[in-house]
């Protein structure tokens, strides 16, 4: 008989739902978890990487002598080697970011390869630098813009012999002529960094022809192929392993050129090799965000509602180009005419690596915050105005869960008492507060996975799956899974991941990882139990079909004396453990353990100094829908975290670059600023999740959370000040430049 | 063709340069004789100083480290993190910056809370180290049990500086105020977002 997949009713739910403990939670607090940077086999030779100084530049040479010759030097690994082609001309390798890894040292101690880096001699060939991201009309003068698409969508059509453009123009100039109310704006978002406190890098060893890999990844079961292809080994002799990662937010899918070349020196050398990024080397290189910058003309009926949207958005991804899709633009809204186009930009920096939520955060700083002039132009309340144009969206969820949410987080903000008009607002002395909001979506599908479980005749279970946990406590999801399905407790469930040889689970990336390993426990967990349930219905003399596991017992659903405890029903197994493999593919169709599509509202309460131009959080309100919730504390461990990184960009961190060198001149966390435990004010998180919404299945949170903070924050300083400060983060410097311009 | 020759640049972290400097400043033979001369430093072979001032060449430092005496290989320039890490394989601390900027890499010396990433194994000779291992193993201490019931970490690399950080902040201040807690304990990163969680722990090992 097939087994029907499904979860328990919240109501005979023993763990779903619960506040677990993380069960690494211990090792992790104690030191006792073992990272990539913390593995330290025998005659490990430790390996750092020369970052190339310049913008642009082309190697002319590269003199490794003396750092051969330095204490303690065992291997020189050069990368960007000139040499000199079959026609006989030289060919100098272009360099187009700084921090660009030239060669790499081996030695015996990390201090006598950083030694070994300094004796490196270079010589080099600068050529011209851009990186001024924001001055579009500069960028089109050093011909470093491209076209990033875009699209017009109008109620009216063209007449037939209309040219299209032109209609357009003449279309969109009417519709805003005849709007009620028009707001200009200009808005902004800095590009920043990923900042892993645990750097991209790797120990490698080697036996014979196989390679063990340690690697700091978000995917585990991707990465061993990527070695064995750079190398030319076999996919299947090649080990990646990753219990435990210090940060990823989506630019640790790779095995990196790095990381190859650790593989590549372990070999020469015949010891294992650690090469770990250096801290500035993990700014420049190791991902960052995609700026963005948008000018918008939109027109608005008399209630609040927009009729009309024109923008002109672009912004960096770095030297390979890129910028945020326009597909998102404006962000969750979308009214009934709009014109939206993009131009990328090409920039002497790193090439931009997927960020939490890719495209997304920036789209609705740069959107949802002429949502909110809007309402100041009208002097309405906002959250009037974002409710009002919930009557026009493009969203994966539904105006009436927004809707939901938004009173949820009203009342959690007491937003309807704080209110004032913007820029109207009591001052204390300088400073004056300010309420803000925005809202978002995420598709949050399951992805990939592959479950083998064991249950052995002794009662323990293992499962076995090519997943990872980046912190988001897949460990523990993955035991609570199983330990609902046999009604067992969480702790006598052992869970293995982190491994390329355990069956594959997709890479842990756009909120996709707890969705697929919930799906692929649980089908794994209810077959094993279909199979239990059958030895044990014949042993009880009872329908298999009535069989249950729950309170460590197994047996018939309604006669209590007709069950036996978990051990025992294990014991019937004889000597053979019980395997199951169960399969999980991204996009199944009708699956009820999953779902995709999630919205949220998010609201701030800031205070601003108008002397000092310092934001401070007084209080920050999320409410997340995410379907149904496996953990409840670490789902909202999860929210806590979007929500402090959203202030960290909203707030205080970019990357800033030297316009004439192209150098990322914060490239250290001690000039990087990301918010500190007495910056983030009182954070309060709702996990939505009515009957409705738990009915969906899984869905992944990691994305949604991050994305609104920036607009939420910049709406709240608007709110208090009356006067919009275009460009995030909103640092002390841009706060009273703003304040002095509308002055003017 | 402008052309460009030198050394590769250093960089605050590129190499142990500016340490060299500044050990070049102060006479590195001068301060590891002192040191030596702290009595715990054992015998060693160090190479004579090449005549560049920089002393050179591994001696045998003897840590207390977590109540337990240890030797290990130092050069002049070897961190105490380095040595913890790599030699101890105490690997809690953890090698995030090489300022004290991100806190990652504190531990306790003599009962004070140190960046073992700024600090010379020939500075640490003779003290009193306390790592977050010692805070764990069969009896955890309620500061790393409130980080797992308060679920105070995420990726978890920042934690145990963050644990180590709170214990000495606790130490100081067992009835700290919500204020002073959030005015208290700005000397650690973490960039997955667990202070709110953070500052939940540190209520339940203070009490109410
Ligand atoms: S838990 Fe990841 S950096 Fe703090």
């Amino acid at each position: 008989m097939a087994v029907e997949y499904s979860w328990p009713k919240k109501a005979d739910a023993k763990v779903l739902g619960t506040e677990h403990d993380r069960l690494d939670g211990a090792a992790k607090a104690t030191g006792a978890a073992k990272y990539t940077y913390d593995h330290t086999p025998a005659k490990l030779l430790f390996a750092r990487g020369l970052g190339c100084p310049h913008g642009h530049c082309r190697i002319l040479d590269i003199d490794v002598t003396a750092a051969e010759k330095a204490p303690g030097v065992v291997h020189v690994h050069v990368l960007q080697k000139p040499r000199v082609g079959d026609d006989g001309k030289p060919i100098q390798p272009e360099i187009e970011w700084e921090g660009e890894l030239l060669a790499i040292v081996a030695a015996e101690t990390e201090a006598a390869a950083a030694e070994g880096v300094a004796k490196i001699k270079v010589d080099f060939e600068p050529l011209d630098v851009f990186v001024d991201d924001e001055d579009l009309e500069a960028a089109e003068k050093a011909k470093r813009t491209s076209k990033g698409g875009g699209k017009v969508q109008l109620e009216k059509e063209p007449g037939d012999d209309e040219d299209e453009d032109e209609f357009a123009e003449k279309e969109v100039n009417r519709l805003l002529g005849e709007a009620k109310h028009v707001v200009e704006g200009y808005y902004g978002i800095r590009p920043i960094t990923h900042c892993c406190l645990e750097p991209h890098g790797s120990v490698c060893a080697w036996d014979g022809d196989k390679l063990d890999v340690h690697l700091s990844t978000q995917n585990v079961s991707g990465t061993d192929e990527q070695f064995a292809n750079a190398l030319k080994v076999a996919a299947g002799d090649v080990h990646v392993q990753c219990q435990y990662i210090g940060g990823g937010f989506g630019s640790k899918f790779a095995a990196d050129y790095w990381g190859i070349a650790c593989a590549e020196i372990a070999k020469a050398t015949g010891r294992p090799v650690r090469l770990m990024l250096t801290r500035d080397q993990e700014l420049k290189l190791g991902g960052n965000r995609p700026s963005g910058y948008l000018k918008v003309k939109l027109g608005a009926d008399e209630n609040g509602v927009v009729t009309v949207w024109d923008s002109q958005h672009w912004g960096t991804g770095g030297a390979r180009g890129g910028v945020v899709g326009h597909g998102v633009i404006p962000y969750v809204y979308r009214p009934k005419n709009y014109r939206r186009v993009a131009t990328a930009i090409k920039t002497n920096c790193a090439p931009s690596r997927a960020w939490r939520a890719p495209d997304h955060p920036q789209a609705c700083a740069i959107s949802q915050t002429a949502y909110d002039d809007l309402a100041r132009v009208m002097g309405a309340d906002s959250l009037d105005i974002f409710r009002k144009n919930l009557a026009n969206i493009e969203s994966n969820q539904k105006a009436e869960v927004y809707a939901a949410e938004m009173d949820i987080a009203a009342k959690l903000m007491d937003w309807k008492a704080k209110w004032h008009p913007h820029g109207k607002g009591p001052a204390k002395g300088s400073v004056v507060e300010g309420l803000g909001m925005a809202i978002h979506t995420w598709q949050g599908v399951a992805g990939n996975s592959n479950c083998m479980l064991r249950v052995h005749p002794d009662g323990s279970v293992e499962s076995f799956c090519g997943t990872q946990d980046l912190g988001t406590g897949t460990r523990t999801v993955c035991a609570m899974v199983l330990a609902e399905t046999f009604g067992i407790p969480v702790e006598s469930v052992k869970v293995n991941i982190g491994s390329s040889k355990y069956p594959e689970s997709g890479p842990s990336g756009g909120s996709t990882t707890v969705g697929g390993v919930s799906e692929s426990h649980r089908r794994a967990g209810q077959e094993a139990l279909a199979k239990l349930a059958e030895i044990v219905a014949k042993k009880l003399e009872i329908d298999a079909a009535t069989v249950v596991a729950r309170n460590g017992r197994v047996g018939s659903k309604d006669d209590d004396a007709k069950t036996m405890s978990w051990k025992e029903a294990c014991s019937l197994l004889g000597h053979k453990a019980l395997e199951v493999t169960a399969s999980f593919r991204r996009g199944a169709e009708g699956t009820p353990l999953s779902g995709a599509g999630v919205g949220g509202v998010q609201m701030a309460h800031v205070a601003v100094d108008r002397e000092t131009g310092v934001v401070r959080m007084k209080k920050f309100v999320a409410v997340q829908d995410m379907g149904l919730i496996i953990n409840r504390k670490l789902a909202e461990s999860q929210v806590h975290g979007a929500m402090i990184m959203g202030i960290a960009y909203a707030l205080f961190e970019e990357r800033i670059t030297d316009p004439e060198t192209g150098q990322f001149l914060n490239a250290e966390l001690a000039d990087y600023k990301l918010p500190r435990l007495g910056d983030i004010g009182e954070l309060v998180v709702e996990l939505y999740e009515p009957e409705s919404e738990r009915a969906r299945g899984v869905i992944g949170l990691g994305e949604p959370p991050v994305i609104g903070p920036g607009a939420a924050i910049s709406n709240a300083v608007c709110n208090a000040l009356g006067v919009r400060v275009p460009v995030l983060p909103l640092t002390p410097k841009r706060v009273l430049d703003a304040l002095a311009k509308a002055k003017a | 063709m402008k052309r460009i020759t030198g050394d590769a640049p250093s960089g605050r972290v590129a190499s142990g340069f500016s340490r060299r400097e500044f050990l070049r400043g102060s006479g590195a033979a001068a301060a590891a004789t002192a040191l030596v001369g702290a009595g715990e430093v054992a015998a060693g072979a160090q190479d004579a100083d090449k005549g560049d001032g920089v002393a050179r060449g591994k001696i045998t430092v003897v840590l207390d480290v977590n109540g337990a005496k240890h030797e290990v290989q130092a050069e002049p320039r070897t961190t105490l993190l380095d040595a913890l890490r790599n030699q101890l394989h105490l690997t809690g601390a953890k090698p995030v910056s090489t300022d004290p900027s991100s806190g990652a890499a504190t531990v306790l010396v003599d009962g004070k809370p140190a960046c073992a990433a700024s600090m010379l194994v020939l500075q640490a000779a003779g003290k009193k180290i306390q790592t977050v291992e010692s805070l764990g193993g069969t009896k955890l201490d309620p500061v790393p049990a409130a980080f797992v019931s308060a679920d105070a970490e995420q990726c978890g690399f920042c934690t145990p500086g963050f644990v180590v950080a709170v214990r000495a902040f606790l130490n100081e201040h067992p009835k700290a105020t919500d204020d002073e807690i959030r005015s208290g304990l700005n000397g650690n990163i973490c960039r997955c977002g667990t202070y709110a969680n953070i500052i939940r722990a540190i209520a339940i090992v203070r009490g109410g």
